[in-house]
């Protein structure tokens, strides 16, 4: 529990030599509850999530990474039958009594695990979001779909076929789509949900390279199977088990040989029971 | 929850169903889907023998009034005097017939498509799931309402309130069949224009309204445009209905057979026109076999109207 608090915003920390730096807090989550038709499967975790870093969430399937991602920008709402106790504040705002909903969404690029290319061209899904807010001059958006679709390394295996439909590209091209699509809107914050998981591993790392120049603009948060993919890109991670938050920490102390939870430990490296 | 460097309280599931022992099927298992195959096959093809029997009889009964002398092919498509049964002039042009048939669908369509693509964007995407039953019951309800019966509301409401509100003369007209098509195509709209959105997955819905799009912009830049093939469907086979609508448009249209100059004329449509005189014409007599043509003319309505919409389907795939 400790580890947790010991970064306090404003405050300057020293930790295994590292000088930790002021950070600005962008997403506070705090005393967070979520249910499904009465079974709880968050139980009150709290966080802090700071400007321009790599938050990685590890953790096994059924834990509520991605429930928690849904938290965040309201998509939870969605699922009937859900219920959600407690505060999540995204730039100093509370998002559950937000009325701008969709300036909340914009706020926040979110890449769903499985990817979902829209039914429209591929030009027409990454200019998406930038026509929904209004923008309709034709170079602006010709840019903004190549600087996106560069991003997100599909630029070059589609540049040819725009107009063809989003749904007709292979799952690992959706699912680069999707990413270009979530930067489409300039979020200040990325949720990557298991972006990585249809998508090969060259690709993976051209990828990866980007977020890391991405972190520069916008927080990324990234939920992720992979553990070293975590290790290589985060500087913090949070391990989730079964809707606990089991330790938050940075890479430096959860990718170490003594982690502050044994579970933490056992969980990276794959010594499971 | 302090550390705790001892002991993992990592679990994994404890049960681990054993593999299960594969069995030969038997016989009678193979030789039974052989015959559900061969059943399903016979019914699939049935349907092909179905509609070439009814092209088969229809074309036999009505070609030889292709070969008779006071018949000409260009009368019966291009002229609009309609003389069946007249002594000294026979004719038989069916050019207002096919007009009355065009105008009456094109109206009760430009009726109908905007009230049932609305009715089924606002039952699948707005309305809760109490209310959706409740419609989609009633709606199902306005779909059993038999022909006979829209058609005489049409011969006494509708004609009616047309006649106090604008003042016309008669009352069973154009825009009297038109609203009676469009009241009867607003349910099968609804149900299939309701089934082809309620097929675009939720995930669409949610990658849209992750990106921060209002209600409106979800359903004009995503669901639409997924839901396309569907609605289309669903608008044609409101247009079949309306092409296709005997009893109704009979009672509605006022029966006259002339070329309409508004909305407030009597029209006769094709069908109608064969539903009441195909009794009254002798088997076998030139008048008969023409009415067997004027079947054969609504086929090749149905016919382009099917392969326009396999144009336009395509096209909007290729796109």
């Amino acid at each position: 529990m400790q580890a947790r608090f010991r970064y306090v915003c404003g405050c300057v920390t020293e930790r295994n030599g590292n000088r930790v730096e002021r950070k600005d807090v962008t997403i506070t989550v705090k005393d967070l509850y979520l249910s499904y038709n009465a079974k709880e499967v968050i139980h009150g975790i709290s966080f802090e999530i700071y400007r321009n870093e790599i938050f990685s969430i590890i953790g096994p399937a059924q834990s509520g990474k991605t429930s928690l991602l849904r938290c965040l920008n309201r998509t939870i709402e969605f699922t009937s039958g859900t219920s959600v106790r407690g505060t999540v504040m995204v730039d100093g705002q509370n998002v559950r009594t937000m009325k701008n909903v969709f300036d909340l969404r914009r706020k926040i690029g979110m890449v769903a695990p499985l990817p979902v290319g829209l039914p429209i061209s591929i030009y027409d899904n990454v200019a998406f979001a930038p026509r929904c807010s209004g923008l309709t001059n034709k170079s602006d958006l010709d840019g903004i779909v190549e600087k996106c679709l560069r991003q997100a390394a599909l630029w070059d295996e589609v540049k040819d076929r725009l107009h063809s439909l989003g749904t007709a590209i292979s799952g690992g091209q959706q699912q680069r789509l999707t990413i270009a699509r979530a930067l489409s809107h300039q979020p200040d914050i990325l949720c990557l949900d298991e972006f990585s998981i249809a998508i090969d591993p060259v690709t993976t790392m051209r990828i990866e390279d980007v977020l890391i120049e991405l972190k520069n603009e916008m927080t990324i948060i990234l939920v992720t199977n992979l553990t070293h993919q975590a290790k290589r890109l985060g500087s913090r991670t949070m391990f989730l088990y079964n809707g606990n938050l089991i330790e938050l920490d940075t890479n430096e102390v959860i990718f170490s040989e003594k982690p502050g939870k044994i579970e933490t430990y056992d969980y990276i490296n794959g010594l499971f029971g | 929850m302090s550390s705790n460097l001892t002991e993992s309280t990592l679990t994994l599931p404890d049960a681990i169903p054993k593999r299960v022992k594969r069995v030969g099927r038997p016989r009678w298992a193979i030789i039974g889907e052989q015959a559900l195959e061969l059943l399903i096959r016979i019914s699939g093809i049935s349907a092909i023998v179905f509609v070439l029997a009814i092209f088969f009889f229809v074309f036999k009964e009505a070609l030889p009034v292709l070969y008779s002398h006071n018949f000409s092919i260009k009368e019966f498509l291009f002229s609009t005097q309609w003389y069946p049964t007249s002594v000294s002039n026979v004719r038989y042009g069916t050019f207002a017939l096919l007009v009355g048939s065009v105008t009456v669908t094109l109206l009760s369509m430009a009726i109908a498509v905007p009230f049932g693509l609305g009715a089924a964007i606002y039952i699948s995407e707005f309305c809760g799931p109490r209310q959706k039953e409740t419609l989609k019951i009633i709606i199902e309800l306005l779909a059993a309402i038999p022909s006979v019966v829209w058609g005489f509301i049409g011969l006494t409401v509708i004609s009616k309130l047309i006649t106090t509100i604008t003042g016309t003369a008669v009352g069973v007209n154009l825009l009297n069949g038109s609203i009676i098509l469009a009241l009867m195509s607003v349910p099968i709209i609804v149900s299939i224009g309701e089934d082809a959105l309620k097929a675009v997955p939720d995930s669409f819905r949610e990658a849209g309204m992750a990106m921060g799009t209002t209600r409106w912009q979800l359903i004009l830049r995503v669901l639409l445009p997924a839901a396309k093939n569907g609605l289309l469907a669903a608008v044609l086979l409101g247009v079949g209905r309306a092409v296709g609508e005997t009893m109704a448009v009979l009672m509605a249209t006022g029966h006259s057979v002339k070329i309409p100059h508004g909305v407030f004329d009597s029209v006769r449509t094709l069908t109608a026109n064969i539903a009441a005189e195909l009794g009254e014409a002798a088997a076998g007599s030139p008048h008969y076999r023409v009415l067997f043509l004027t079947g054969i003319l609504l086929f090749v309505i149905t016919f382009i109207v099917n392969l326009t919409a396999d144009f336009v389907i395509r096209g909007i795939k290729r796109k």
